[in-house]
């Protein structure tokens, strides 16, 4: 029997359909979206990557993240997502991603795995005596040779922020200037 | 942004210059698109042939660093051919004001300039005043002295063969563009324009970007929908950490971080309240003691009493320049001793990063919190150190992805918008705001038992719940404030009873007395008795226009086009009947639309009328700056290293920069010009795409992508390893030859340029040479923003670094 090529490749892609689904080819099946995500719970965020602010549709099963793609209720994206938003399911699974607190000591060749507990204190320890040693209530300015009030800290710096949430940008602010930090700067200044 | 992104299709023109949607913001061109498909027209303006000019009506070429020329022409342009919207210019703008007699310009330079301090002294720019000191106004525009007056003659200069001559822009090209979008002019049409990091990296960024403002207002194109000025982000929510006052220079919601010499809280609120004469201006900035005294209260809570001055004495006061080139500068001479990183990776991405990676290694403490390792976080091992000689502490703290943790982040259009915890953090990883309550509670603890100054610390107002996490919406209703004690407000005909406690519906009810608290003014109203607005999602578009007001919050007051009371002319009638933006009911006496610019009648309404800028002391729009570090008006000067010398006048760069000493203009050297820029595949400093393998597999390497004639002149293959090198350093990578690129016509002669991504680093599962190994460090007058889009450099064929 003759079969003519397009016969050919529209039998193929119907074999090759019931092979992946594993049943019966059928309108709503396994391919169809609502299927892919059934059973999962779902929630939605916030493209971090550019500043269009695309939305998207986190999908859990048994608490871990097993998809994300773009949400078609957002009226910034209506679903659609570039390259990179649609790669964010891989920083959710990734191997490379930060699991332990690390500490290198001066000098030495190599991280070596430490508490959250103790590296906090030991930081809280680093800051406070930077703190203590650098700060400068007053100061002479040289214009007019009198002496001004500054209560800053000198020795210390923060930066960052422009991947953070704004409740955290905000408490980043409050706590950076009651510790007398003046050298408070982030990506927006570069 | 003035507007938002959902607004571009509203547009009749679009401008994209100094920055490439289709490539770094690929969403927003679905509503480019849209606005195309309805006859708007697209205009890319870039030194390269990008993903956005193959998809424009008109393109045209310019040489990195020569925005000025390039928009000051079309500023001469449309004023030349008449092409302005005159109601606009004369009553919104300051076109109309008089210049005191002292003003002038003179071969690049202003009055009253410093040649020694290399700074001027903007008084000397300042309006001439009447009696009652107001500004004098000639309303026909023709007095020699008015800004309009002036603005002309200044630009007279740059006719379109000077302007060409500089950009080394077709002059076809060019004329092409300057009609296209000075034809936006008419009240009936809009014209927006787009612009990112190609603008204000730059020795004259801010003038780059007033010149983009200057233009819009001539053309009456801000406060219209598809119109404004809108700043493309290049990060999730840089904006809101803008927001946030994470910058030297300020406090949240624009206020200003205390100068020494601001000595108490009443000599701060005289510095930084501008005041005016003029009852029809609305002077937002007023109310900066409303919006100080309840941050104060905010942070202290009853510590912060009207008898201490609200503890402002507890705030740092800065005396000189703090910004990221400084600290660098600083870090690298010994003066810090530690330094916090939260996501940000300065090893990549600042300037001259050979530099910083050295400079890292004279802190005694580093602390990274990411979510992966950084060239930062791992600079004690990078290629060609020995970590014996680095006697850095390094402490790097897993942190939680977005979509591990519960918060708002604030989009380019000032949508606040709500994200949810879908799962837990990796491994140990902890949210930035556990990292932050943990730092906060600890030191608290450490400055119970003594140390320097332990009050602004032990005195801190910090209560975010009890568990283990900090409770996001107490923070968030702090920013937000709230009523310290039962309040009874009246507002016109409205009596409004508050209870303390209760959260404060809009900024309009703050106080300077202490009984309001509000974390971040501009976010008063995002999280109100009616819940957390940020998480909105009601698809409702009652204009048509797609403000979609209730789907999240925007600031301020969630009003989605800002400067709006100047879409419409001084009786309240919309200048363009189609695209309604707010309309004055007359009957009703309200304003219908999107939030209005505040409630008053339309300007012309003699008692209550107010002008439309209502964040300027004199409520028009600046045509002439009477702030800014280096001129009122934008005046062309060449990048600090250039290949060209500046035709417009003697002064080669701009005058109120100083230049440091590891720059060279020298072309037998360094024959071309450097860029540098970003693509979709890759964000910023590249950890947070170099590690993920989709990503990778779509651009593994770094690259320098040169023109076809420059390779044919250096020999030089596709995929060839190529060394570029600066005066700061050298780099490898494989040579990208492309079409995209070609040479410019500079004055005579044919001047290759070479450009680079910056995404590259040491650390990751990508690797490759850092771009910014070769950039500058000297930055824009006014806001030390680094020069990276314009350097000069030298190519050779075959790999070794130096």
């Amino acid at each position: 029997m003759a079969v003519s090529r397009r016969e050919f490749l529209q039998g193929g892609a119907a074999a090759a359909a019931l092979i992946l689904s594993g049943k019966k080819a059928e309108a709503g099946g396994a391919d169809a979206p609502q299927m892919r995500t059934k059973g999962l719970k779902s929630s939605t965020t916030i493209c971090p990557f550019c500043a269009v602010g695309c939305g998207l549709v986190v999908h859990t099963k048994n608490g871990k993240i097993v998809n994300i793609e773009g949400d078609t209720q957002h009226p910034i994206n209506q679903g659609a997502l570039c390259s990179k938003g649609s790669a964010l399911f891989q920083v959710a699974n990734n191997e490379r991603r930060l699991q332990k607190v690390m500490y290198r000591a001066p000098g030495s060749d190599k991280f070596e795995e430490k508490s959250w507990d103790w590296a906090l204190e030991r930081i809280a320890q680093k800051m406070k005596d930077t703190r203590d040693k650098t700060f400068k209530a007053k100061e002479i300015n040289k214009k007019d040779n009198k002496e001004y009030v500054v209560n800053r800290t000198e020795g210390m710096a923060f930066l960052g922020g422009a991947g953070l949430d704004n409740e955290e940008c905000y408490l980043w602010s409050k706590f950076a200037r009651s510790m007398g930090v003046a050298n408070l700067e982030h990506q927006a200044r570069i | 942004m003035t507007n938002h992104w959902i607004d571009l299709r509203n547009a009749d023109a679009i401008l994209a210059i100094g920055c490439n949607p289709a490539e770094n913001h690929p969403i927003s061109m679905k509503w480019i698109e849209a606005a195309m498909d309805q006859g708007g027209k697209l205009i890319a303006v870039d030194p390269r042939f990008t993903r956005t000019a193959s998809k424009a009506d008109h393109y045209a070429q310019i040489r990195p660093g020569t925005d000025i020329a390039f928009l000051g022409g079309m500023i001469n342009y449309a004023l030349q051919n008449n092409m302005i919207h005159e109601e606009y210019v004369r009553e919104y703008t300051n076109a109309a004001f008089i210049v005191n007699e002292k003003y002038d310009f003179n071969e690049g330079i202003f009055c009253s300039f410093d040649d020694q301090e290399k700074t001027y002294d903007p008084k000397a720019w300042a309006y001439a005043v009447d009696g009652a000191g107001n500004p004098k106004r000639d309303h026909s525009l023709k007095d020699p002295r008015c800004v309009f007056q002036l603005l002309k003659k200044h630009y007279s200069r740059y006719t379109v063969d000077m302007v060409c001559s500089i950009t080394g822009t077709k002059k076809e090209d060019y004329i092409a563009v300057a009609k296209a979008f000075c034809s936006t002019g008419r009240a009936d049409k809009a014209g927006t324009i787009l612009y990112a990091m190609g603008i204000t990296q730059s020795t004259h960024g801010t003038q780059n970007v007033r010149a983009t403002a200057m233009l819009q207002m001539l053309l009456g194109n801000i406060g219209i929908a598809g119109g404004g000025v809108n700043a493309l982000r290049g990060e999730s929510n840089v904006q809101g950490s803008s927001d946030y006052g994470l910058l030297f220079h300020l406090l949240p919601g624009y206020l200003k971080s205390p100068e020494f010499d601001n000595v108490d809280l009443k000599a701060y609120l005289e510095k930084w309240t501008p005041k005016t004469k003029d009852a029809k201006s609305a002077n937002w900035w007023g109310n900066t003691p409303k919006y100080t005294v309840s941050l104060l209260k905010a942070w202290y809570g009853d510590n912060a009493t009207k008898e201490n001055g609200f503890c402002y004495d507890y705030l740092p006061k800065r005396s000189g320049n703090y910004s990221f080139m400084k600290l660098m500068e600083k870090m690298g001479k010994g003066e810090l001793q530690g330094l916090i990183c939260m996501g940000q990776n300065p090893a990549v991405g600042g300037p001259d990063s050979l530099k910083t990676r050295e400079a890292l290694g004279k802190l005694d403490w580093l602390v990274t919190v990411d979510l992966w390792e950084t060239e930062t976080s791992i600079f004690w091992k990078r290629p060609g150190v020995n970590p014996k000689d680095i006697k850095t502490e390094v402490f790097m703290l897993p942190a939680a992805s977005s979509v591990e943790k519960e918060g708002s982040i604030s989009n380019s259009g000032r949508w606040a918008q709500w994200r949810y915890k879908a799962a837990e953090p990796v491994g140990d990883a902890k949210s930035d705001l556990w990292i932050i309550n943990q730092f906060a509670k600890r030191m608290k603890k450490a400055y119970e038992k003594g140390g320097a100054f332990p009050e602004p610390i032990t005195k801190l107002s910090w209560n975010y719940g009890q568990g283990e996490e900090p409770e996001v919406h107490m923070v968030a209703k702090e920013i937000n404030g709230y009523f310290t004690k039962d309040m009874t407000i009246v507002d016109k005909d409205k009596t409004l009873e508050f209870k303390a406690g209760d959260q404060v519906p809009m900024f309009k009810y703050l106080q300077d007395d202490g009984s309001t608290v509000s974390g971040c003014w501009i976010y008063c109203g995002s999280y109100t008795k009616d819940g957390n607005q940020m998480a909105r999602r009601d698809l409702a578009d009652p204009t048509g226009l797609g403000m979609y007001p209730k789907w999240s919050w925007c600031w301020p007051v969630n009003r989605r086009i800002i400067y709006n009371r100047a879409s419409v002319n001084p009786d309240g009638v919309p200048f363009n009947p189609k695209r309604v933006v707010i309309t004055w009911d007359a009957l009703e006496k309200k304003w219908k639309g999107d939030v209005p610019d505040g409630p008053w009648p339309p300007m012309n309404d003699a008692k209550e009328g107010k002008y439309p800028f209502i964040m300027i002391p004199e409520g028009h729009g600046r045509l002439y700056a009477l702030d800014m570090k280096d001129g009122p008006f934008p005046e062309h000067y060449e990048p600090v290293e250039s290949p060209a010398k500046n035709l417009m006048s003697k002064t080669q760069t701009n005058p109120a920069v100083k230049i440091p000493a590891n720059m060279s203009s020298d072309t037998a050297k360094f024959p071309f010009v450097g860029t540098t820029y970003r693509m979709t595949e890759h964000w910023q400093a590249g950890a947070m795409t170099r590690s993920l393998p989709w990503l990778v597999e779509l651009v593994p390497t770094m690259f320098v992508e040169i023109s076809q004639t420059l390779a044919r002149a250096k020999g030089i293959s596709n995929g060839d390893m190529v060394k570029v090198t600066t005066e700061r350093g050298s780099i490898e990578a494989k040579a990208l030859v492309t079409s995209r690129l070609k040479p410019f016509n500079v004055q005579g002669k044919e001047i290759e340029q070479v450009g680079l991504p910056w995404h590259f680093g040491y650390a990751g599962m990508a690797t490759g040479d850092s771009g910014n190994v070769l950039t500058p460090s000297v930055g824009c007058a006014n806001t030390s923003i680094p020069e990276f889009k314009a350097f000069l450099c030298n190519i050779e064929k075959g790999g070794k670094r130096a």
